[in-house]
């Protein structure tokens, strides 16, 4: 192959994979943009603040392009934040134990048995999830609470908690093989049994990783929607009680996007949902960002 | 019994403080064997759960199954089995040479440093989108913007944009783990970036790449959000026309395609036919079996293809 | 030859045991340790003094640090390792009459990489007394303080106790970890190459503070550097191949070696 043509192949490669990587933050930059735009004709098209989209108690847009009606998105966003709180307060633990049981105290029957597990379970489709909520948990807690239905707050996070289990699982068991064991040495040296060395210095030692898995468990459960939507029970009403159906921003997209007339105020309300949904899981990235160059500067 | 007591008293005394447990060694001792139970109970109930779980849809699937349930008809979910592989295939077809393309540039030709970190910033901005915001931007770029119908190719590209990270990351990780030899090998060979890139790095690279790849497909299986406004929730095929440009023909990815979990979804929040309920459990069933096969699938193909690149 | 070196060249006779069991701390009678089906350590025999600091040299992968770890059973941690024969310490036997958390703070423990816990100086030191379930602030000062000034870095850390201990340099943090060894109040402490990790002043100093050591505890340590050895060490023993070759008073054993694979190491021909 002569010289000439070798070159000539470099120079095309090199092009079109620098092509592509172009792509990739063009594509990120247009999903921005066209997020900030829609999202912001709620508040520079119809008028509405900041505050009464973010605080407002009262959801009645109009679905027309004259506006006038009310935005205030205030139920959607506590119900996403308490389902997806309430299902980190659900997973966290049972995720750390597992991440500590597969790496500390069977790692044999952790690569056997119980990381495929997790790997399954992280596969399952999430309206797989929401189907099996709605036909077993949902009955499951109308009988057991006596609720005129069991949709509910409480659905939603049971739900979503199992979702995350295996994000947050397999995230902290890598944080926690990480953990130098030197460190434990250390510990068991001075008399310390295992759970000791596991609480006292493992788990501190190893926090940073857990925390950022934490996190991506929380952007994951913050995000999800039909799943979600399937369980939660859609009621427009600030959710006061964890059995009280209730209502969340993905859900809310999911299912008036459809309906909703493209320009008016209700379609731009909703893109201020899915703008404000982008924004939480930009600060989600930031904020693991910000926990691993902290851990570098102190490594 | 003074006597019993002073002796057993003076015994403990004379024995050798060495062989003797205080107090919070047997309390060390007890909440170690505590947790150690919790910890097996915890990790051992999940795995039942999954268990629970897995038979209880396929128990429900096999239930459902009727003679219609699997037809190609508007009673079976045939064409939407038929939508789900056809739409993950499109978007792999799409995702998976701009990915793999991605990583090669962020690894080998990216300086490293801002470059490389706006990627990676992209990238991550990206993975962590939720997939109902890629669905509306998908519905707004490729449906409303182009102005067309609900189709599957909208829902394919719009999966692309939730499989790319995943593709891009498994890619660059995989190279960058590479041995530095391997580069330098190749170079002093006179071969040149683009050859090594090629014939060497990429070979090397087969296995892991293809486990991203499976995963990506095993998420594009069961991607429900994101196609609602793109690919549509309704599917009309008609399996006797085969002219490309018809509605109705299977293969024309120009039409609407609902897939088994957007018939999950729709079923159980709409349930406008009277099997609905069937409907849901058969397709729950399948959409199980198909990452099931896909996860098993990946890591056998990435352990084969890799033997016989490093066997030839 | 004086009663010492009778002990350590590793007298057969059973019946001089009780006469010498006051001076000696451990004693180790045909130890054999596999990991799986690989033997590391063959037929070791070796007493060790009280309060004297005993010395274990031989080349890199000799068994000298996997004999160190059964000291304080710290090789129980390790996967199919098994172990034969018996260690005593004081008379009784380790692995058979002792609960390995009470050998452990008996026994205490300085390892090659300097391993302070990611936490503060002082949670550092008051890690094992308060594993001990030591809880009165006032009694963990009262340690804290003592086991620093023991390990001679007092002075350069009481005003910044609640800081990291990862701020440390190198050999502070050896010191520390020294001083956390010292606290739990052991009788022995076990040192696996503590120095070979720290620059040559940082070491100076370390050796120092283990010659002051030995009034109170019997000091084992691993090392490669047969200097080290010469320079603190009362006893050595040369381990070659898993087996403990020979085991003298410092001076005997490099001057005046029996075995000719002892001669060979410390000439330097080999090691």
């Amino acid at each position: 192959m002569s010289r000439n043509i070798k070159w000539r192949r470099e120079f095309t490669g090199r092009g079109l994979v620098s092509l592509c990587g172009m792509a990739i933050v063009i594509l990120t930059l247009a999903i921005s943009v066209f997020l900030l735009v829609r999202g912001s004709e709620t508040f520079v098209t119809f008028g509405h603040s900041l505050s009464e989209f973010l605080f407002g108690m009262t959801w009645k847009p109009a679905d027309d392009m004259a506006g006038g009606g009310k935005v205030g998105a205030a139920l959607f966003i506590a119900g996403s934040i308490i389902t997806s709180m309430v299902a980190l307060l659900i997973a966290v633990p049972f995720s750390v134990a597992t991440a500590i049981f597969i790496t500390k105290i069977s790692p044999e029957l952790g690569r056997k048995v119980i990381r495929p597990a997790v790997e399954i379970f992280a596969g399952i489709p999430s309206v797989v999830y929401g189907w099996v909520g709605l036909v077993v948990l949902v009955p499951w807690i109308q009988e057991l609470f006596h609720l005129p239905q069991g949709q509910s707050i409480l659905a939603a996070s049971v739900v979503l908690s199992v979702m995350i289990y295996p994000t947050i699982t397999s995230i902290s068991a890598d944080a926690i093989e990480s953990v130098n064991p030197k460190f434990l040495e250390g510990a068991y040296g001075l008399g310390a049994t295992r759970w000791q060395v596991i609480y006292s210095v493992l788990i501190p030692a190893a926090k940073r990783g857990i925390l950022t898995a934490i996190i991506l468990g929380l952007s994951r459960a913050f995000g999800e929607a039909l799943a979600v939507a399937m369980v939660i029970g859609k009621m427009k009403a600030f959710p006061t009680s964890l059995l009280a159906p209730a209502h969340c921003l993905t859900a809310a997209i999911a299912s008036d996007m459809g309906g909703a007339m493209d320009g008016g105020e209700l379609n731009a309300a909703l893109w201020s949902m899915a703008l404000f949904l982008f924004i939480m899981s930009f600060l989600f990235i930031v904020a693991i960002r910000l926990i691993g160059r902290k851990g570098q500067a102190n490594a | 019994m003074t006597t019993t007591s002073t002796g057993a008293v003076a015994s403990e005394q004379n024995k050798n403080p060495l062989t003797q447990v205080d107090a919070s060694i047997r309390h060390a001792r007890f909440s170690d064997r505590l947790a150690t139970g919790a910890l097996y109970a915890i990790s051992g109930s999940f795995v039942l759960l999954l268990i629970a779980m897995l038979s209880y849809i396929m128990y429900n699937g096999i239930e459902a199954y009727s003679g219609t349930i699997f037809s190609f008809t508007d009673e079976g979910i045939g064409n939407q089995f038929f939508n789900t592989i056809y739409l993950v295939v499109i978007s792999l077809l799409v995702s998976v040479p701009l990915g793999i393309a991605t990583g090669v540039y962020m690894s080998e030709y990216a300086a490293p440093g801002r470059t490389t970190d706006l990627l990676q910033m992209a990238l991550e901005t990206l993975s962590s989108l939720p997939s109902v915001v890629v669905g509306l931007f998908g519905y707004l770029a490729f449906v409303v913007y182009v102005g067309t119908q609900w189709n599957l190719f909208s829902g394919a590209l719009a999966v692309s944009i939730l499989s790319i990270p995943l593709i891009t990351t498994t890619t660059y990780n995989a190279l960058q783990a590479l041995p530095k030899g391997y580069r330098e090998g190749s170079l002093a060979l006179a071969a040149t970036p683009w050859e090594t890139i090629v014939h060497v790095l990429l070979p090397a690279c087969v296995q892991p790449i293809i486990t991203g790849i499976m995963l990506a497909a095993g998420r594009g299986f069961g991607e429900a959000a994101a196609l609602l406004y793109t690919a549509g929730m309704s599917t009309d095929i008609n399996w006797n026309v085969w002219n490309l440009a018809s509605p109705v023909c299977p293969l024309n990815p120009f039409r609407p395609g609902e897939t088994l979990s957007l018939a999950v979804w729709a079923s159980r929040t709409e349930g406008t036919t009277a099997n609905a309920g069937d409907v849901a459990a058969a397709a729950s069933a399948v959409l199980i079996c198909l990452v099931l096969f896909f996860s098993i699938m990946s890591r056998w193909l990435g352990r084969a293809i890799s033997r016989k690149i490093e066997g030839e | 030859m004086t009663t010492s070196t009778l002990a350590y060249r590793s007298a057969q006779t059973a019946s001089s045991d009780i006469a010498i069991q006051s001076n000696i701390t451990f004693n180790c009678r045909d130890v054999n340790l596999f990991y799986g089906k690989f033997q590391a350590l063959k037929h070791i025999n070796l007493r060790m003094e009280r309060k004297k600091i005993t010395a274990l040299i031989g080349p890199s992968g000799c068994g000298k640090s996997t004999f160190l770890r059964t000291l304080n059973r710290m090789n129980d941690l390790v996967r199919g390792c098994h172990i034969e024969g018996s260690i005593n310490l004081n008379g009784v036997d380790i692995y058979k009459e002792m609960d390995p958390l009470v050998l452990r703070r008996n026994v205490g423990m300085v390892f090659q990489q300097p391993n302070p816990f990611p936490k503060s100086i002082y949670d550092n030191v008051a890690y094992g007394p308060r594993l001990k379930g030591i809880t009165q602030k006032k009694v963990l000062d009262e340690i804290v303080e003592k086991s620093l000034r023991q390990a001679a870095i007092w002075d350069e850390l009481k005003d910044r106790l609640k800081k990291s201990a990862l701020g440390l340099s190198g050999g502070q943090q050896q010191r520390l970890c020294i001083a956390r060894a010292l606290a739990v109040e052991p009788s022995v402490l076990l040192m696996d190459e503590a120095t070979s990790a720290l620059d040559p002043i940082s070491t100076a100093r370390i050796e120092e503070l283990v010659n002051t050591l030995k009034n109170k505890y019997t000091v084992i340590m691993v090392t490669h550097n047969m200097q080290q050895a010469q320079r603190i060490a009362d006893n050595t023993a040369f381990f070659y191949m898993g087996e403990m070759v020979e085991c003298a008073d410092t001076h005997t054993l490099f001057n005046n070696p029996e075995k000719k694979q002892t001669i060979r190491y410390v000439s330097g021909d080999f090691g």
